[in-house]
């Protein structure tokens, strides 16, 4: 079989698998695409060395490793130098955010109160150690307005980091508002854009963005690899310290056949973006739509239209658990998620919905749909199918 | 302090979720009316504990703070 030749529409074994006919939960993992797993796997079939090696192996090594940092750069208008492989995009904003830090005369950051987890907990750190941090709100959509955070910075911030695109609720940022007015105070402007990169268009120039967080499997590349892009000359510290890797700043042999998959990946998701994005909208609006019609009592949570990640369809279904809902669903064949992995471990609502304002009759029945590059119309159309009942039935049982 | 705890839980060094996740399980282990003293320093505990404890009902006992440490007293409820 020509595996160079695949195409897109080749499904990945991984969305075939098990009893699972309908996945809407790429937010959470998605299938990499099979033009991925064709280049990552003569990495590990042999004939590949140590990037930091002398022999002529290594050399071949560093060529792909360079390749990869090309590729990812690439997609969103970066310098290649200033990218920097992590293991995460969650290695990646602690990187960011305590490698500025350490670095900067200011003990003071900014970020949203409804930021990725490990951007909180990394901020939370640093507040361990005597920094100050300035969670700023969001209106019910989940939108930061840059004026608030212009009224926090102070004159020894550190740091602004804002997430492009909540992974929760589907809101973009005004991106481009909070890194000029951070531009023209100073401050280097990080954005965890784990869910907008290669579906929103931006590029770091544009938006004065000064560190940019990506993950490998948000662009159907495999787990185990991620991002930081530093823009020269601002100055960081690393957090994982060795034989100097990655400039540096990560060091750690690099998980080679990982980084060349993302470095696919981000080209896959440069070049197809633009087409996937219309297409994916278009799933997503009937996907919103349809469940506001079938099922009573709902609503969307997050913004709409254009300032919605494309992939993206958040609801909260009054009356019903989430967890309920998700297990009749997956005997169903669907797999989808509520939203927030740590929060269905404690069964606290989460920081996003009380942020945007959902009261306690809400949070409970937070249902997220994130869909992707093999998602089909019928199979929002089995959602919607299936869904109605379901919601119907366990309100019944409701108390 | 006048409450004895009943059992104590260590999360220092922890970032939430897990003092919480923690919590959660070493109360299933006491009795009703029984005390779990929590120590933390994840700054976002104090919020955190407050918003279990009203959702669980179990009773927040008393908060202490020393530095960077908060102490948690929390009393099993039903």
């Amino acid at each position: 079989m020509a595996r160079s030749s695949a195409s897109s529409s080749e499904r990945p074994a991984s969305s075939r698998a098990s009893l699972t006919r309908v996945y809407l939960d790429y937010g959470g993992f998605a299938p990499v695409d099979p033009r991925v797993v064709a280049v990552m796997r003569p990495f590990f079939e042999g004939g590949v060395g140590n990037p930091s090696a002398p022999h002529s192996l290594g050399v071949e090594a560093r060529a792909s490793l360079d390749g990869a940092r090309a590729k990812v750069a690439r997609l969103f208008g970066g310098s290649p130098g200033g990218v920097i492989f992590t293991a995460s995009a969650t290695e990646a904003n602690n990187l960011a955010i305590k490698g500025i830090a350490l670095r900067a005369a200011g003990r003071h950051v900014v970020t949203s109160a409804i930021d990725h987890i490990s951007t909180l907990n990394a901020c939370r750190d640093l507040e361990k150690h005597g920094y100050a941090v300035t969670y700023v709100g969001v209106d019910g959509d989940g939108r930061v307005d840059p004026a608030v955070v212009a009224r926090a910075l102070r004159p020894d911030t550190a740091l602004v980091s804002v997430m492009a695109a909540s992974d929760e609720i589907g809101t973009v940022q005004p991106m481009r508002e909070i890194g000029r007015l951070a531009h023209a105070r100073g401050v280097p402007f990080h954005v965890d854009a784990v869910g907008a990169a290669g579906r929103v268009p931006f590029s770091v120039d544009e938006c004065r963005i000064d560190l940019l967080t990506l993950s490998s499997n948000d662009l159907y590349g495999p787990p185990g690899a991620g991002a930081l892009w530093v823009r020269p000359d601002v100055p960081l510290a690393p957090i994982i310290l060795g034989g100097g890797q990655e400039q540096g700043y990560r060091s750690g042999t690099e998980n080679l056949p990982a980084i060349a998959g993302m470095g696919v990946a981000a080209d896959l998701a440069r070049v197809e973006g633009g087409a996937e994005v219309a297409r994916l909208s278009e799933l997503r609006d009937r996907l919103l739509a349809g469940v506001l019609d079938a099922v009573a009592d709902t609503r969307i949570t997050g913004a709409r239209g254009p300032a919605r990640l494309p992939h993206h369809a958040s609801v909260v279904v009054r009356g019903v658990k989430a967890d309920s809902v998700l297990m009749e669903l997956d005997l169903r064949g669907v797999a989808a998620s509520s939203g927030s992995a740590c929060n269905a471990l404690t069964g606290e609502p989460s920081h996003v919905l009380r942020a945007i304002g959902c009261d306690r009759t809400e949070y409970e029945g937070s249902l997220c749909f994130t869909l992707g590059r093999w998602t089909t119309a019928a199979e929002v159309d089995a959602v919607l199918e299936v869904l109605p009942p379901i919601v119907t039935r366990l309100r019944r049982l409701a108390p | 302090m006048s409450v004895a705890p009943d059992r104590k839980l260590d999360c220092l060094g922890l970032f939430c979720p897990m003092p919480i996740l923690k919590m959660r399980e070493a109360m299933k282990h006491l009795a009703a009316g029984a005390v779990l003293e929590m120590t933390s320093d994840d700054p976002a505990s104090e919020a955190d504990v407050k918003s279990w404890t009203a959702r669980t009902g179990h009773e927040l006992v008393d908060i202490e703070k020393n530095g960077p440490i908060f102490r948690f007293l929390v009393r099993k409820t039903g």
